[in-house]
């Protein structure tokens, strides 16, 4: 039987998969890994972790094959995949076994502390160009750091991850509230460190006083 | 625009759901607060960034025990194959 070489679609490739081609197998998590194992890190931010979890995933895929439509992305389902098992690891990090990743009942949290922009400017280059500099994945990385787990894992899920805000709080076992609360914190908190590092300082803007912002005690806001 | 509806309709505005009243009134702000504008277009940039800029590269000995371990796995799965 002349060998083929496995065609160039993920779509192809995991029909071949299906059907029992270990080869389209290995050329599709070929395609893949780098990113999947990129998600992993991300949110367990240690490689042995992230091993783990990028290993348990290859399982869950090899596992549950049947059951991946070829017609939907093969990334999409790849990345819940690992996602969920870092997440797991994340549970066993804090000695949880429940679904939720909240140990004790979850706070409500408001807007009401969420910190104004502070430092303003127009970045000095694309999002593009600057991805692809030496010291960008540190930087980001460093300003990952500074996020509490709780929004950071919010932020990669629903923005990196493209997870819908349901599908996140069911992820997280919070609230959807709670997952729009988080994410405007690690949007803007971020936001704030990144501009600080890319921000072109000679175009820096003052932050604008909004109406709202002259209300001079903490719990009283003035209606416009 | 209380503080809290203001920050409310900064999410809805970045996620696209400009139909809401509240995102057109946000719109509305925009258009007179140039640092508001700089401000949702230094969140759209830390998202793209943070989506592109972080590859991590797996480590050799880590990749080739992915394989392995893939390999097993599938060996399990098709007993009969080659």
């Amino acid at each position: 039987m002349a060998v083929q070489s496995p065609p160039d679609d993920d779509q192809a490739l995991a029909r071949q998969a299906k059907a029992g081609s270990l080869e389209a197998m290995e050329t599709l998590v070929g395609r893949h890994e780098t990113a999947l194992y990129s998600t992993a890190m991300r949110i367990l931010r240690n490689a042995h972790d992230a091993e783990d979890a990028t290993q348990q995933a290859l399982l869950d895929i090899v596992e549950n094959l049947e059951s991946f439509r070829e017609e939907s992305s093969f990334r999409t389902w790849a990345h819940r995949i690992t996602t969920f098992a870092a997440l797991k690891i994340i549970r066993k990090r804090r000695g949880l076994e429940t679904v939720s990743l909240e140990a004790s009942t979850e706070a409500q949290e408001s807007y009401d502390q969420i910190p104004h922009p502070e430092f303003i400017a127009d970045w000095r280059e694309s999002p593009e160009r600057l991805a692809q500099q030496r010291e960008t994945a540190r930087l980001i990385e460093e300003a990952m750091e500074q996020l509490e787990e709780k929004h950071r894992l919010v932020f990669l899920l629903r923005d990196i991850e493209g997870l819908s805000g349901e599908e996140t709080a069911q992820a997280l076992g919070i609230s959807v509230a709670n997952v729009k609360v988080r994410l405007l914190r690690a949007r803007l908190r971020l936001r704030e460190l990144l501009t600080r590092a890319f921000g072109n300082p000679a175009r820096r803007q003052e932050p604008h006083r909004h109406p709202h912002e002259e209300a001079p005690a903490k719990n009283t806001r003035q209606d416009l | 625009m209380k503080c809290q509806e203001l920050m409310a309709a900064l999410n809805d505005y970045l996620d696209g759901a400009e139909s809401s009243a509240l995102c057109q009134e946000f719109q509305r702000h925009l258009r007179d607060c140039p640092a508001c504008q700089v401000v949702v277009d230094n969140v759209r940039h830390t998202i793209l960034l943070c989506k592109d800029g972080q590859t991590y590269e797996i480590p050799a000995p880590c990749r080739e025990k992915l394989r392995q371990a893939l390999r097993e796995k599938w060996r399990q799965k098709h007993p009969s194959a080659a």
